[in-house]
């Protein structure tokens, strides 16, 4: 009965790493195996999925994780500090239990992350491919647009989104979105502009297939490698900014544990109550850094381009 | 945050050579395209200001004004005219100096800038110093002794620079220095009983109370700035060595540096007379592009250390939906922004021979 499981799981190791795939699915499979053998040879990546994987179980199983309810005040017991009456983390100027909010704060920063990553490169995508495969006045606007953009501080144009917009967390996503798409749009360009002239796009052509349905089913996929690397290295960006924006008091409103909302709360006694910034910072840091270790890893993996950092 | 993009630009620039005859072609694009990319910045701030919530003519006139006194107020702000003609009467304001009247402070949003943007200057430049004096030996050193333990502490440094939080970052940096070792002042450019006994004459207090022979409130000055400016300086030094590293690298692997070894020269020598003066040019670019990016990360070290710059004007504006403080403040920050990356772009042509 073993006997027979170790033998399976040796093919299965055999299949994955065959230099004869037989099929495309096992080819791909191949590849991939390759990859994560790649990737977790580097034990820093492999930190900072593991610290990603937490996250995503903070955010999953943050009712259980959680010794109270994060909006739950106690005046009398405001201020404790760590390790009193059962407060891992101390309370706040609330006597709010700051360990059950910081895990529930994980959800909100996987929300901002997740939101601003998947719309913000998409939005440069369209952008960048319709620049490069159009050409022409289409491109000379569109990289000029972009170009503005890429020419401003982006921490200040938010604010200035975020000033006309309102403050609140969904404007701040905006916000960032609004900053963060014109290096997608750089990159995707580039891309296009090197596989538009590729004889396999001069065969869809002639075959009569639309300009929208080449960018869309020919283009998009060869940029999107490229375009996964910018973005998991702009994830820790990503977290930093809108930290930023909840510390300014322009994201998040309270009663959310918004980190960088929290840290602001806790500005005020930092020097008497130090855990009630320091905390959610820790947090932050913990998670960005998580991203930036990750980010590096699945660079030298998937780009052999770059050569590595070590 | 934006350190990649950064990394590419100054490719993009470091394959540049262009041969003499096409320089002024070139100087007139780059006039042209700054000119462009300025009034791009103040389409966004004039959309940004037509679509925020707040009716400007009502903040004028208050809520309890008459139809007609509105419709008066309207067209004297000339807001009943086409959006383009208002766009270009907003052009001729900022470029000949007008930014407004900020409701907060009741005066030009111009003079108030003027007044505060020596503070953020002062706090970028010494944090810039700090960034640059120990970014490049950490990034020769890190590429000297590749893979070894003192690359990966350089490395693993410059990772925690780009993970931390800035704001945060100086809030433990008070909680320390200032709160338990009380090494350095606390918040403030200045101690209070100092403030304005210095007559200002170049806006950096370092330097007006040096002038003034205040070494005294050259001291206190000092005591203040120090803090926010290494925390500052901790950025850069993170890019800084990240990209000497690379230059280095780039340059250890190269000919010559096998041929000045072949010579006998020594070690020290064949690494920090040829190797190092090489990489100098193209690290001109990124030490201009670190400054820049100071300015930016100045908004939020600003808030947490009461430093009276731009960061905080821009901020306090906008929490009191002072709309023309926050717009000129941006409008300030990215015409600096813009004017640095042209400045870094000229020193480069000028100092590396290939270039000019």
């Amino acid at each position: 009965m073993s006997g027979g499981g170790v033998a399976k799981r040796e093919s299965w190791r055999q299949w994955l790493a065959t230099d004869v795939p037989r099929s495309r699915g096992q080819a791909k499979a191949v590849q991939l195996y390759l990859g994560w053998l790649a990737f977790r040879s580097n034990t820093l990546a492999v930190i900072g999925l593991a610290i990603l994987v937490l996250l995503v179980l903070l955010w999953i199983f943050g009712p259980l994780i959680a010794t109270q309810d994060p909006f739950a005040q106690a005046l009398a017991k405001r201020l404790l500090p760590p390790g009193a009456e059962g407060h891992l983390m101390g309370t706040d100027e609330l006597g709010r239990d700051i360990y059950s909010r910081v895990v529930h704060g994980a959800g909100i920063a996987l929300y901002i992350v997740t939101l601003v990553a998947i719309t913000a490169p998409a939005l440069g995508l369209i952008v960048g491919t319709l620049a490069g495969y159009l050409g022409g006045w289409v491109d000379v606007t569109l990289m000029r647009l972009t170009d503005i953009f890429l020419a401003f501080p982006k921490l200040v144009l938010a604010l200035a989104f975020v000033a006309a917009l309102g403050a609140g967390l969904e404007n701040a996503i905006l916000a960032l979105i609004l900053t963060a798409w014109p290096p997608y749009a750089r990159i995707a360009r580039a891309e296009t502009l090197t596989i538009r002239k590729s004889e396999f796009i001069d065969a869809v052509r002639i075959q009569g297939i639309g300009s929208v349905r080449i960018i869309v089913g020919h283009i998009w996929p060869l940029c999107i490698s490229s375009i996964i690397i910018r973005v998991t290295l702009d994830m820790a960006g990503i977290i930093l900014t809108a930290a930023g924006l909840g510390f300014l008091g322009l994201g998040a409103q309270p009663p959310t544990p918004e980190w960088g909302a929290m840290i602001s709360s806790g500005r005020k006694f930092v020097l008497d109550q130090w855990w009630v910034a320091t905390m959610p910072g820790l947090a932050i840091f913990t998670v960005s850094l998580g991203f930036n270790l990750l980010g590096d890893g699945l660079r030298d993996v998937l780009d052999p381009k770059s050569g590595g950092g070590s | 945050m934006s350190q990649v993009a950064n990394n590419e630009s100054v490719e993009r620039r470091g394959g540049r050579a262009l041969p003499l005859n096409d320089t002024l072609r070139r100087i007139g694009q780059i006039t042209f395209s700054v000119a462009l990319t300025m009034v791009g910045l103040l389409a966004i701030t004039f959309v940004i200001g037509r679509v925020m919530p707040v009716d400007p003519v009502l903040a004028v006139v208050g809520e309890r004004a008459s139809n007609e006194v509105y419709e008066a107020a309207r067209k004297a702000m000339g807001l009943d005219r086409p959006l383009i003609v208002q766009f270009g009467l907003y052009l001729r304001d900022v470029f000949s100096g007008d930014l407004g009247v900020s409701t907060l402070t009741a005066r030009p949003v111009s003079a108030d800038i003027a007044r505060v943007f020596p503070a953020t200057l002062e706090l970028a430049t010494i944090a810039t110093l700090i960034g640059t004096l120990l970014g490049i030996p950490a990034g020769v050193l890190a590429a000297v002794y590749k893979g070894r333990l003192i690359d990966q502490v350089i490395r693993v440094i410059g990772l925690f620079g780009y993970s931390m939080p800035i704001f945060w970052l100086g809030l433990m940096g008070l909680l320390v220095f200032y709160g338990i070792l009380g090494w350095v002042a606390g918040p403030g450019r200045i101690d209070v009983y100092y403030d304005g006994i210095v007559p200002t004459t170049t806006g950096f207090i370092l330097i007006d109370s040096l002038i003034a022979g205040e070494t005294e409130i050259f001291y206190n000055a000092f005591s203040h700035i120090i803090l926010p400016a290494s925390i500052l300086g901790y950025y850069s030094l993170a890019y800084i060595s990240r990209m000497t590293r690379s230059f280095m690298l780039e340059q250890l692997g190269q000919e010559y540096i096998t041929t000045a070894r072949v010579k006998g020269l020594s070690e020290m020598t064949v690494i920090w007379r040829h190797a190092v003066r090489n990489v100098m040019v193209p690290l001109i670019t990124v030490v201009a592009l670190s400054y820049a990016n100071l300015l930016e990360g100045s908004v939020l070290t600003e808030v947490i250390f009461s430093w009276p710059g731009i960061g905080s004007y821009i901020t306090t504006a906008l929490l009191s939906a002072d709309m023309a403080a926050v717009l000129g403040g941006t409008i300030v920050v990215g015409a600096v922004f813009v004017g640095i990356n042209l400045l870094s772009d000229v020193l480069y042509k000028v100092v590396d021979p290939r270039a000019r």
